[in-house]
């Protein structure tokens, strides 16, 4: 046992496999230690909010330094921020449709241009061939511009309780800045958040625990149904192995995608949670593990100690526990680690046709997936909404099959380098 | 011949018997469901209506239209004779439009777009298979990596990054659809053009996943193959290895053949969820619709007719490996 296990840590692959997995497996278990925020709360009012750090504007207006720095390219870079290339042709674009000739537009000066923008632009102008999406891109832009050249710092002023009258309370310029570590709040968002307005890396996590629950769940039970299958039709032989042939077969044959789909559905929305759906996933992918682990005992079933371990009158229980088991060990675990990659991604395909576990108490994978599809994350340029979950889907199942390959290298000479 | 005909009236009387429980577990599965989708329909239909004898009156006359209110195995056997007339039922979501005008609209997507995927990324794959094995060094070293890591996406996976890739950041393609909705089906040029743009993307994204999953299975039966003692022989002969090649890539190819007949199950349901993402209108959109409404006549339909699909693509498999392994033969007349 400890020699086996030797020579398969000594496998390349394997090695690859295990400390991938292993390491999705350990963030997943201390991400929550250090991130307590429930997975599932919805912090954000929108959606899709890109990866980043939020530092709450009111506190950092109200933090208690104000810091002066006095940098050359800050200006520079306020206008490049509001009026970047596409902007500027786009100013050009409006100038020349209101007449204004386009020697005259010079989209890298940044004065004159602004100049011409604010002496033609109209925002009641009806301008023939634009249509009503142009106008309203207009209007905000003309917003996002105001005030852009200005020199001068904003005042802050607060409403009187008493008078109900505004009153200064402070004045920000230009080359103030804070210190982000004393802002009082500051939240960082390295995936961004979700259609819902989820934090998706804390969902991300706690989605991939489940996901491996599932598949865990799943694999034991396939692997389960499976091996006592195919050791009864291996062994006993005869009408037992006729019967369980004929179901094997059957099931062989009729995509277990449909009947997953068949039985998802009819098990109904209320009752699907994520462990119901592990267990249908379960049940219907245990054919693969009957038909090996049947071959497998077929061909041992008259080896010289199997047949000696008859004759000394062992019982049948422990003739498969002693010396039928232990030679498929290495089979059935294989088996198992390809029915957990599976299990996951059979539960993603159920989820993105709408049949995954019940939405609302915990997210998996593929219910992340699904989210960001109904939402259209992949239409509007949305990455961190479902690349990442991609990324975890591939590379929970690559470990797995890795693991597998290295395994099978070691037990199969054949098919080493 | 003799051994051959037992071979296959064996494989037929077996596509009857699948076919039979198909039908069985496609009628029984649905109606486990808890909830009345007749009440459903009824409660939609009967808004605002206050009369309980009206709304009574509504739901009876729909029960007896569904055949809801008849006993279990009559239900059934009306479900077989139906099916056989080509007769599915109303849809309960899009009624009281048949299940088999939508099905006659969408299945031609899906036969059109997932047989020849999964035909050419199977010969795609093979091809890179017996190569990996052929050529191990370096070689080996990219192929094999690359197929793995490919074949483990999941097949959505693989279609919302081509998408992504492909039609939203370069615009080389469409994003959706099987045609350009300003277009009707027609036989036109611009139509066929149309067509043909936005075959692509799906085509491609089932076509990849197979290629890593056959380029694995076939490297490791050509290994097996290249230490079989004939190449030995063979090689003792002189004889050229592109020519021992092609022996390997035959011996090696009728599992394989096998192996695609288990695995197009898989496949197709893979491609299904494909199809979804690209909102291609064939069988997948259409079950992920039938899901949404709740529509049970076409689920089970589009299941049934899946598993239909399945079932024949499997029979033809396994006869044409019938016809070009001689071992069969012999198996049989034994």
């Amino acid at each position: 046992m400890k020699h086996t296990l030797q020579q398969i840590f000594h496998s390349s692959k394997f090695l690859t496999g295990f400390v991938i997995f292993m390491s999705i497996l350990l963030v997943t278990i201390f991400y929550p230690l250090f991130v307590p925020n429930p997975p599932l709360e919805i912090i954000a009012q929108g959606s899709f909010f890109p990866p980043g750090t939020y530092v709450s504007n009111y506190d950092a207006v109200f933090s208690s330094t104000a810091y002066t720095l006095n940098l050359p390219d800050a200006s520079a870079k306020r206008i490049a921020a509001k009026l970047g290339n596409k902007e500027r042709s786009d100013i050009k674009d409006y100038l020349i449709k209101v007449g204004v000739p386009a020697d005259q537009i010079d989209t890298t000066n940044t004065t004159q241009l602004l100049d011409q923008w604010t002496k033609n632009y109209d925002p009641k102008a009806n301008i023939p061939g634009m249509i009503f999406s142009q106008q309203r891109y207009y209007q905000r832009l003309d917003k996002s511009l105001a005030g852009l050249l200005s020199s001068e710092g904003l005042i802050i002023a607060a409403k009187n309780v008493d008078t109900g009258a505004l009153e200064q309370v402070g004045m920000i310029n230009q080359n103030d800045y804070v210190n982000i570590k004393e802002v009082a709040s500051v939240r960082t968002l390295p995936l961004g958040t979700d259609n819902f307005g989820r934090d998706v890396l804390t969902e991300l996590v706690k989605a991939t625990s489940v996901s491996l629950e599932i598949g865990l769940i799943a694999g034991t039970i396939a692997t389960l149904i499976g091996l006592i299958l195919g050791l009864l039709a291996g062994y006993i032989g005869g009408a037992v192995d006729d019967v369980i042939m004929f179901i094997t077969n059957l099931f062989t044959v009729i995509p277990s995608f449909v009947l997953l789909i068949l039985i998802s559905y009819s098990v109904g929305q209320e009752h699907r949670g994520a462990v119901m759906v592990a267990t249908v996933i379960g049940f219907t992918s245990w054919v693969w593990t009957t038909r090996s682990v049947r071959s497998q005992v077929i061909s041992l079933r008259n080896r010289d100690h199997v047949n000696l371990s008859k004759l000394s009158g062992h019982s049948l229980v422990y003739i498969i526990t002693h010396d039928i088991l232990p030679y498929i060990a290495s089979y059935v675990v294989m088996a198992f680690i390809l029915q957990i990659s599976s299990a996951i991604l059979a539960e993603a395909s159920l989820s993105i046709l709408g049949l995954g576990p019940k939405t609302s108490e915990v997210p998996t994978l593929g219910l992340m997936m699904n989210w960001a599809m109904i939402y259209q994350a992949q239409i509007l340029g949305k990455w961190w909404a479902y690349f990442p979950v991609l990324l975890v889907i591939a590379l929970i199942t690559f470990s797995m099959n890795l693991m597998n390959t290295g395994m099978d290298q070691v037990f199969n000479p054949a098919l080493r380098d | 011949m003799k051994g051959y005909r037992r071979y296959f009236l064996n494989k037929l009387l077996w596509l009857l018997v699948t076919a039979v429980f198909a039908f069985l577990l496609n009628f029984t599965l649905p109606r486990l469901m808890p909830g009345d989708p007749v009440a459903a329909i009824v409660s939609r239909l009967a808004q605002g209506m206050s009369n309980s004898t009206g709304m009574k009156a509504v739901y009876e006359q729909y029960a007896t239209q569904f055949g809801t209110n008849k006993p279990i195995i009559e239900q059934f056997f009306l479900y077989v004779g139906n099916v056989f007339k080509g007769n599915f039922g109303s849809s309960f979501s899009q009624f009281p439009r048949p299940v088999i005008d939508i099905l006659k609209s969408s299945i031609w997507w899906t036969v059109g777009l997932q047989f020849p995927a999964i035909i050419v990324g199977w010969i795609i794959g093979n091809i890179l298979g017996v190569l990996a094995a052929y050529i191990r060094k370096g070689f080996d070293k990219v192929i094999m990596p690359v197929s793995l890591f490919i074949s483990n996406l999941p097949a959505f996976g693989m279609a919302v990054i081509l998408l992504v890739i492909f039609a939203v950041d370069l615009k080389w393609f469409p994003t959706s659809g099987g045609y350009g909705f300003d277009l009707i089906p027609e036989f036109s040029w611009r139509f066929i053009w149309s067509v043909i743009v936005h075959y692509q993307l799906p085509f491609w994204s089932i076509v990849l996943i197979a290629i890593g999953g056959q380029a694995i299975g076939m490297r490791s039966m050509s290994i097996y193959e290249l230490n079989a003692d004939y190449v030995k022989y063979a090689r003792f002969l002189g004889i050229k290895d592109r020519k021992i090649v092609g022996y390997v890539f035959r011996n090696a190819m009728l599992p394989q053949i096998t192996g695609l007949a288990l695995a197009i199950g898989t496949m197709v349901g893979g491609a299904l969820v494909a199809e979804i993402i690209f909102s291609y209108p064939g069988l997948g959109t259409t079950l992920l619709t039938a899901i949404q409404g709740q529509d049970y006549p076409l689920i089970s339909a589009v299941t049934l007719i899946i598993t239909v699909m399945v079932l024949i693509a499997n029979f033809t498999l396994e006869i044409i490996y019938g016809l070009i392994d001689p071992r069969i033969k012999a198996a049989q007349s034994d």
